[in-house]
């Protein structure tokens, strides 16, 4: 009985760090085709989303009859629910990474000479550093790491104001070019939604060690300024 | 220790210890179970928690060279106390086993003996006894109609039924139960199950079961009791999702036990 529920789990944790793969190498894509105006790669990403979506649905299904065979208690009942929830959040993110490759594949049409400059960088690379933490955090089960995941949330809900603000105005000074900012400001709001879906996976891996539920205690990961 | 609202503690053991000869099966064990909810006593097979259960009615004492130390209080009353009359602990304390035990007589004598040794002689009040403890324990449909009949032709899950009917006709403080249904199918398995989910609040149920899955269906509140030592206690679905002690993370899950 231990015996096999302890492979049920590992195959589980190693199926949910393929997903996890996946999808950060989608999103890596979709924000590189963004970026390049690279039409092919854009498509690729959009392309791959079946892949991602039917992993999601095996894994699922593989949860559900652990939970069914085993009716596993404790650490390995926590492990499996949160493999179930991280699971839901992955899929999410590779949905956010086909929007931000729809907008590319947008941009790399009308804006190929990229004459509305924006810089997603700082906040691509905050996004997907927040995913690869929270899912080394899951692999480790390191809530330290985790803990990190969570407070950074703030920081990329800044960047996101930010762009608005900046769209904001480039629409009033350009109100010609309104569609190519529009797509602008959707780019940012899924990074921001992915930096989301990494605080929600974060959450779960200190759900599954330590036991407590963190979810909607973001006034703990925000530093005494922002609280006002 | 566990505190439930608006329940008092019924049974209580401190420092309790249980010794067979120089072994000692319980180790100064403190737990305090309160009144009219379900607790169950889950560990590894040695792990006391059967001698646990069985020093509550004093079965022990018929084991030469077993002998106890700190207090176990029913209701108040030290169990041990000299002078304690075991034949009335016995009455307070109702007990069923693994095998289902009829006695070799109807069904109806089976329920009417403990009243009847405790003074209950009018036949209409006997029979009122008989149809309530029977009914409570979920039985009364199925025998009604031939309380004459031999009990041992009952099936094994209706001959459990039988005993713990039994064991609630004498109104017990205390019903205990050593592996009430691990000699049963799962079909009569649930039934019991069912019957403890009744019984609850009408009785202080205290279950010894080596299935942990029935444990954390059946029992407001769970011990894990492991060479002797009683290693945590709490509410049953803390126990099973978040569970305070390594050790008893370890045996619920599989890893040792």
């Amino acid at each position: 009985m231990a015996l096999h529920i302890r492979r049920e789990i590992e195959h589980l944790k190693k199926n949910i760090l393929m997903v996890g793969t996946v999808v950060e190498e989608s999103l890596f894509k979709a924000m590189k085709s963004l970026e390049t105006r690279d039409a092919a790669m854009a498509r690729e990403v959009i392309d791959n989303d079946v892949t991602i979506d039917h992993m999601e649905v095996e894994l699922e299904e593989e949860c559900l009859k652990a939970l069914a065979l085993h009716q596993p208690v404790a650490i390995d009942l926590r492990l499996i629910i949160t493999i179930l929830k991280i699971n839901n959040d992955l899929e999410r993110v590779g949905d956010l990474a086909v929007n931000i490759a729809e907008r590319a594949l947008f941009l790399a049409h009308r804006d190929r000479d990229k004459k509305t400059p924006f810089d997603f960088s700082a906040m691509a690379e905050k996004t997907r550093e927040m995913l690869g933490k929270s899912l080394d955090a899951l692999v480790n089960e390191n809530t330290a790491l985790a803990y990190e995941v969570c407070m950074a949330d703030s920081e990329v809900d800044r960047m996101n104001r930010e762009i608005f603000l900046k769209v904001h105005e480039a629409i009033r000074a350009d109100p010609g070019n309104v569609e190519c900012l529009i797509h602008m400001l959707s780019v940012s709001r899924h990074m921001e939604r992915v930096a989301d879906h990494a605080t929600n996976i974060a959450e779960d891996v200190i759900y599954m060690i330590e036991g407590e539920i963190v979810r909607h205690r973001a006034e703990n990961f925000r530093s005494p300024d922002e609280q006002l | 220790m566990v505190e439930f609202p608006g329940k008092k503690d019924l049974l209580a053991a401190e420092n309790f210890s249980v010794f067979y000869g120089s072994n000692e099966a319980v180790r100064r064990v403190s737990l305090d179970i309160p009144e009219g909810l379900v607790t169950s006593i889950i560990g590894p097979s040695g792990c006391g928690k059967s001698t646990f259960l069985r020093a509550v009615n004093r079965m022990n004492d018929l084991i030469p060279r077993c002998r106890v130390e700190g207090a176990l209080r029913l209701d108040g009353q030290d169990l041990y106390e000299q002078g304690v009359d075991v034949v009335m602990l016995r009455k307070t304390v109702g007990m069923v086993f693994q095998k289902p035990n009829p006695f070799p007589k109807s069904i109806f004598d089976n329920i009417s003996f403990g009243p009847k040794i405790h003074g209950l002689r009018d036949r209409s009040k006997l029979a009122a006894v008989v149809e309530k403890s029977l009914r409570q324990a979920a039985l009364w449909d199925e025998v009604k109609d031939r309380l004459g009949d031999n009990a041992l032709g009952l099936s094994g899950g209706q001959q459990q039924r039988l005993c713990i009917a039994r064991a609630i006709a004498v109104k017990p403080k205390i019903l205990l139960m050593d592996e009430p249904a691990s000699a049963l199918d799962p079909a009569s398995t649930s039934r019991i199950e069912d019957l403890i989910a009744e019984l609850r609040g009408k009785y202080t149920i205290l279950i010894v079961t080596h299935n942990m899955q029935q444990a954390a269906r059946v029992s407001d509140l769970t011990a894990f009791f492991y060479e002797g030592n009683l290693i945590e206690f709490g509410e049953t679905g803390r126990i099973f999702t978040k569970p305070r002690e390594k050790r008893t993370e370890d045996y619920i899950t599989g890893r040792f036990g």
